[in-house]
């Protein structure tokens, strides 16, 4: 009977240090990629990292101004095709997406935000780049906002829903039409929340890189307006960090640690909005 | 004088246009209705869009090889023959070697996350593995070339090799880049994906199931075993094809450790190819319609088998939620 007990208990213990032990070792690859981010990184970042140019191989110092400023100009690009039609096709399903049309729509916003991110930039080559006969910014634009879509609609439906229907009621027996109650009060409501996600979705196309390829390709020099390929901060990390070259690791190891510090700080600044805010969750 | 007037001038009569075409009240509300409709539709036509695209893109291709070249091993751009086989092998073991390594990790960071962990330690440890999801592929990539490969080539491998030597998976020159790093970084990355899944799968198991448990003198553990995971079954699966097609997607971490070498082998240490890394390595330079047709069917497989796997998935996780309380069991 004892011995039951005891074999019981054994178990009981030796899975729990198991999973504690799992927990552990999920944890290890985060903290040694930011240990060598960061004690990699640290050395190459200066002023000239962030005003200058890449230098040509064989040449020492440079930066890569133009892959922080043409990733910011994706991000903004993707922000502005990927948010306000997310965030309405959001209040579509969460205003009317009962019907068979809504699930439609539910079903293709999850299988989207499934399709690998490749195919996405596969897509809109096909789409922008082949048409237009070169790569460009603007095709980069399009590939992170299509990624962004369907995480940005369901976030906005899920968001809205969890308002109360109470405001809802309160505004219309106000005399409010229901189009004005949906956008002034339950969509202002929920507006914390659906910045977080949006905030969260940012943070991951800002680290996107297999969509840029063949879209937004790279660029040595600055790129003009949005006709021209562009160099961004993933893209030139990934170039040189398969380049043989010594000090193309350097800049690569910087520009590791600049990017993880971006995601790094929207994915933390998004949650604290959210905690701050009690029952939008 | 009609009565209508008198009741309220408040009241407006409906448009009988509007009235036509829905049950709308006003002209606001009917456009609101319509051009969310329409934006909503986007997700729709871009999902569309993008298999139109694919098969059109690789419309070539598919009629000039048609089923073989799934088949076929030989990926020559030199003589335009090509056939998809090693890098379907690459992507399809490197995805079930991340699995092998990810599934056990991730069950047990859900089972204490969900079960265990004491209530304050859940959300700063819960945070932690959601940042591993937030960390870029491409800075994943960076950390494999320069801190794993090179630390599976001097310590990993060579004990591996000295201790199950006599297995074909451990054989060979060891390199550091090769299936066993491809392997060991989708494991990482689809940690957070799986035990994320999970926790809410778990979460969703009505707690009476587990009160129940603990109630008939059950432990912490046995009334995970014998309540909770029986229930959550389902969705735990469905977590798991998430990961996996996650796994088959993953691109540029992948590419950078694998070694991108079109060669089926059954050594872990040996490298390999996988589908979404010859797109990434091959596609911008890729001249010659045939040769750009092929990847975009590469593309196309890839794109199928993940949508395929994504339904599945959250059929799966869907129906734990929806279960009926006290049904199954």
């Amino acid at each position: 009977m004892f011995s039951r007990y005891a074999r019981r208990k054994f178990s009981d213990i030796f899975v729990r240090s198991a999973c504690v032990a799992a927990t552990v070792i999920a944890l290890v690859p985060l903290v040694s990629v930011l240990y060598y981010v960061t004690s990699r990184g640290i050395g190459g970042i200066n002023w000239e990292f962030f005003s200058e140019l890449p230098k040509p191989v064989g040449e020492a110092g440079g930066g890569m101004a133009n892959a922080l400023a043409g990733s910011f100009k994706l991000l903004f690009l993707a922000c502005v095709f990927g948010i306000p039609p997310g965030v309405l096709a959001g209040v579509y399903l969460a205003e009317f997406g009962d019907s068979r049309f809504g699930k439609l729509v539910r079903f293709s916003a999850d299988v989207m935000s499934g399709v690998p991110s490749i195919t996405v930039g596969i897509f809109v080559y096909s789409l922008v780049v082949l048409r237009a006969k070169h790569f460009s910014a603007f095709a980069g634009g399009v590939a992170l906002g299509v990624l962004m879509l369907p995480t940005v609609t369901r976030t906005t439906e899920e968001l809205l829903k969890l308002v109360p229907e109470s405001l809802r009621e309160a505004a219309l027996g106000l005399g409010l039409p229901k189009w004005r109650a949906t956008l002034r009060v339950m969509l202002r409501t929920a507006a914390p929340g659906i910045a977080t996600g949006v905030m969260l979705a940012v943070a991951r196309v800002a680290g996107e890189t297999a969509p840029l390829l063949f879209t937004a390709f790279s660029n040595p020099f600055w790129s003009s307006g949005l006709n021209e390929p562009t160099a961004s901060l993933p893209v030139i990390i990934y170039n040189y960090a398969v380049s043989p070259y010594e000090e193309w690791h350097r800049q690569a190891w910087a520009a590791a640690l600049v990017l993880l510090l971006l995601v790094l700080l929207l994915n933390v600044s998004a949650r604290l909005l959210v905690r701050n805010r009690v029952g939008v969750r | 004088m009609s009565v209508g007037h008198e009741i309220s001038p408040l009241i407006r009569p409906r448009s009988k246009i509007l009235t036509r075409f829905g049950s709308e009240v006003n002209w606001g509300d009917f456009a609101f209705r319509r051009v969310t409709a329409l934006l909503a539709t986007l997700l729709i036509v871009a999902l569309a869009a993008m298999a139109i695209a694919m098969v059109h893109g690789s419309a070539e291709s598919l009629s000039k090889f048609g089923l073989g070249f799934i088949s076929a091993q030989v990926w020559d751009p030199a003589r335009d023959v090509y056939g998809a086989l090693p890098f379907i092998f690459g992507t399809i073991a490197s995805s079930l070697l991340a699995l092998c390594f990810a599934v056990p990790i991730s069950l047990g960071v859900a089972i204490f996350l969900s079960e265990l962990a004491p209530a304050w330690l859940r959300e700063p440890v819960g945070f932690l593995v959601e940042l591993l999801a937030a960390v870029p592929s491409v800075v994943y990539g960076l950390w494999g070339i320069f801190v794993l490969a090179p630390w599976l080539r001097t310590t990993v491998e060579p004990f591996l090799a000295q201790a199950l030597g006599f297995l074909p998976f451990f054989q060979g020159q060891q390199r550091g880049f090769g299936m066993l790093a491809g392997g060991i970084i989708l494991a990482i990355m689809i940690t957070p994906t799986i035990s994320s899944v999970s926790r809410e799968v778990l979460r969703a198991v009505p707690s009476a199931l587990r009160e129940g448990a603990l109630g008939l003198g059950a432990t912490p553990w046995e009334a995970v075993r014998v309540a909770v995971l029986p229930y959550a079954r389902s969705g735990l699966v469905g977590a798991t094809i998430l990961g996996l097609g996650r796994a088959l997607g993953e691109t540029m971490a992948i590419t950078m450790v694998i070694g991108n070498r079109s060669e089926i082998s059954t050594s872990l240490f040996a490298p390999s190819y996988t589908m979404a890394s010859v797109i990434a390595n091959e596609f911008s330079e890729a001249t010659g319609s045939l040769y750009l047709s092929a990847l975009a069917e590469v593309g196309l497989l890839l794109f199928v088998v993940t949508v395929l796997l994504n339904i599945v998935a959250r059929l799966l996780v869907w129906r734990v939620g929806h279960v009926p309380v006290g049904g199954s069991l």
